[in-house]
């Protein structure tokens, strides 16, 4: 028998970069809020760069592959299929526990790609209508940034800018001399005290959880001022799937608690926050007779449409020091490449992510497997010549949405809970791979007029399928879309979704500021409209 | 440490120990010239033996590779057949070479000793941190002299 807990008014489910952000806006409604999320509170003082075996930590337990950790909360997802492999964090901060906190907005021109360039489709809302909501979430994330980057329209800087160290200014002479666009990455990462939070101390780990608590991650952001404000946030507990009733109207959600008991959680408001795979598969696992192709699927595109943004990087080797592992790994961005040229021979493009050095066994492991390093006795003096010497970029390219790019669910796996796993099906675009083999070339020349040598490529990047978008893309055509305009499933008009599935396409820019942007906007839209909200 | 491990699972017996040392050893030897351990070294090994975790199942599938390369037991080979062997495993099993590489790199390279030889305090980064400099922000009046790149939404 399953346990049947009192009624609430709104539930949701995960508690990552969106879910912070959508408890946190409804708050002030004072409507009844609880959020399920699958994973526990991390603890920054057992993050790896609180221990001397920092490196090898961020390899098991801190791994960003969820197959590789293998922990109690994280589910399998079989990537078997794609070339690039899926990277998260199930606990409650969702990715940002994870991130490289690299927080570039979308371009104005992103939302209106069938317009300007003749593909994909426009989004149904512009750079206008989200841009308060931008502001406010870097407000709340808390931004450093240099105000007056000329690939943006004006936006003001909260903190100021991570530093340019020895290799932001390497690096910006080349581009300099090129004559190339580059700027100090806008960066979630507190530069000084900042409600709350303490400064960055350099500690080079951001991808495997800030010590110093001064990545803006939501766990710290978010997360603590929406639980004074008594939203309720029960961890441990992971939803299984949706229930409909007859009306087409969400009851509530099912979900195994931390202690392994089944129960029902009704609810008048359901408001999915699982990220690009874990929402279809939740959408898709909710298949009942009246929806048999999974629950807000008669659009047919629940899991299709699936966007990874491809990388490649490109990293070289310098004859003098530079930061080495100290810093904020991320450190400029370049924009060069990012609006269609119709001189190339791709549509779309990608920015530049420019990035510091790694510790010593990262170097040591990279180096042997680029050939740099042999066995033997050579080890040591090769080791020497590549270790804080070494400095690069990975190029984040647009892929455009292709319904062949999916996720289902695999019959062959599920979580400890029995909830069938996420399969990943995802193939390169020709256009894609062209738009990599440009920004390799283009990366490698400013490599070179940088004065690198033993310069590397990975392309696609394997273990960087961090940005999981499209899989249950808003638009205003219940045929061609999951959500509307503001983030209400077609279907079922209870039901919302506010992650990364909604986008429409990827644009070329990391998307957790677009992502927060959107909850805020979509949670904006439910107080608004709470009178007729499932009209 | 992975929920689904036991210690039966990641430990190596006797003679798969032998092959890893032996390997751990010719990929990173001792050097008298930098005054450093190899990484057959007792306690580096040590730490690399008890730290395969995730990894103990690909390790003991590369270990039995290389012994079956060398017929038999790597560590019996004459120095020159190990040299030959290993390099011919290198080609044939790169990722699998990727796995020791990564298991030996992971402990030898948060030896103390090491750390002292390449510059590095050994300690953890947190809560001490690192300074960085601030680098030349006026390097920046080029790219804002150039003006506006993005275009509108129209
Ligand atoms: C290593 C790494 C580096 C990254 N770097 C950057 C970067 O520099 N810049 C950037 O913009 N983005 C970056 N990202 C991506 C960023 O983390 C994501 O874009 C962002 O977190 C997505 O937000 P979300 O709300 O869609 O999902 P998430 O933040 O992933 O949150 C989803 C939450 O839902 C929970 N959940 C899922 N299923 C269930 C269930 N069935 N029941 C209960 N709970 C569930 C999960 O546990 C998780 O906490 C990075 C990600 C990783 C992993
Ligand atoms: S570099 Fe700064 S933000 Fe990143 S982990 Fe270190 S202290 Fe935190």
């Amino acid at each position: 028998m399953v346990a049947r807990n009192d009624p609430v008014d709104v539930v949701i489910i995960g508690a990552g970069a969106s879910g912070a952000a959508v408890a946190w806006a409804l708050a002030d409604t004072r409507m009844q809020i609880v959020c399920l999320e699958q994973g526990g509170w991390p603890d920054p003082s057992r993050f790896p760069s609180a221990s001397l075996d920092w490196e090898a930590q961020s390899m098991d337990d801190y791994a960003i592959s969820p197959n590789r950790r293998d922990l109690p909360e994280d589910y399998p997802i079989n990537d078997d299929d794609s070339p690039i492999k899926i990277a998260n964090y199930n606990g409650v901060g969702g990715g940002t526990v994870f991130y490289a906190a690299h927080f570039p907005r979308l371009h104005p021109s992103d939302f209106r790609v069938r317009s300007l360039d003749g593909v994909a489709d426009d989004w149904p809302l512009d750079y206008q209508t989200l841009e308060p909501y931008y502001a406010l979430n870097d407000q709340m994330m808390g931004i450093a940034a240099l105000a007056g980057d000329p690939a943006y329209p004006e936006k003001a800087a909260v903190m100021p800018p991570i530093p340019l160290g020895r290799t932001g200014e390497r690096l910006g002479q080349a581009m300099n001399g090129l004559g190339w666009h580059w700027w100090p990455s806008d960066a979630a990462i507190a530069t000084h005290e900042y409600e709350g939070r303490a400064p960055c101390i350099n500690l080079g780990q951001c991808g495997s959880g800030c010590a110093q608590g001064a990545k803006a991650s939501a766990d710290v952001t978010y997360w603590p001022q929406a639980i004074r404000s008594r939203i309720e946030l029960r961890t441990r507990c992971r939803v299984s799937r949706i229930e409909a009733d007859d009306q087409d109207m969400a009851t509530g959600v099912h979900y195994v608690d931390e202690n392994g008991h089944e129960r029902f959680q009704p609810a008048q408001i359901v408001i999915m926050a699982c990220n690009g795979v874990g929402t279809p598969r939740i959408l898709l696992n909710s298949a009942s007779g009246r929806f048999p192709d999974g629950l807000a699927n008669s659009s047919g595109l629940v899991g299709k449409n699936l966007m990874l943004h491809p990388y490649a990087q490109i990293r070289g080797h310098f004859d003098e020091p530079l930061d080495g592992y100290r810093g904020p790994p991320i450190c400029t961005w370049s924009m060069e490449f990012y609006e269609t040229d119709p001189s190339r021979d791709f549509v779309r493009g990608y920015c530049f992510q420019f990035s510091r050095g790694l510790g010593p066994a990262r170097t040591a492991i990279n180096g042997m497997a680029d050939g740099l390093m042999p066995w033997g006795e050579g080890h040591h003096d090769a080791f020497r010549r590549l270790f804080e010497r070494s400095a690069g970029m990975v190029s984040i390219c647009e892929d455009l949405p292709e319904e062949t790019n999916r996720v289902t669910l695999d019959p062959g796996r599920s979580d400890r809970d029995g909830v069938p796993a996420p399969r990943i099906t995802y193939r390169l675009s020709d256009n894609t791979r062209k738009m990599l083999d440009h920004s390799i070339a283009r990366g490698t020349e400013i490599l070179k007029a940088a004065g690198a040598r033993d310069i590397t490529v990975k392309s696609p990047l394997p273990y960087a399928g961090w940005h999981l978008l499209g899989t249950a893309r808003m638009g205003a055509d219940p045929d061609r879309s999951v959500v509307n305009e503001w983030g209400r499933s077609h279907d079922v008009k209870n039901l919302f979704i506010v992650d990364g599935s909604i986008f429409v396409t990827s644009g070329g820019v990391n998307p957790t500021s677009t992502i927060q942007a959107l909850a805020l906007y979509i949670a904006d839209q439910i107080k608004t409209r709470i009178y007729d909200l499932f009209d | 440490m992975s929920g689904t491990k036991t210690k039966a699972d990641t430990e190596l017996s006797a003679a798969e120990l032998d092959t890893l040392r032996l390997i751990a050893g010719h990929m990173i030897p001792a050097s008298s010239r930098h005054g450093i351990p190899g990484a057959d070294d007792p306690a580096i090994f040590a730490d690399i033996s008890g730290s395969l975790d995730r990894d103990a199942s690909c390790v003991r599938e590369a270990l039995a590779l290389a012994d079956g390369l060398a017929g038999g037991r790597l560590a019996q080979a004459d120095p020159a057949a190990q040299m030959r062997t290993l390099a011919r495993f290198k080609a044939a099993y790169p990722a699998l070479a990727g796995t020791i590489e990564s298991v030996v790199a992971r402990c030898y390279y948060r030896d103390k000793r090491v750390l002292e030889s390449i510059g590095m305090e050994p300690r953890a980064p947190f809560p001490e941190g690192y300074a960085v400099e601030q680098g030349d922000w006026s390097l920046l009046d080029p790219v804002r002299a150039r003006g506006r790149i993005y275009r509108d939404g129209g």
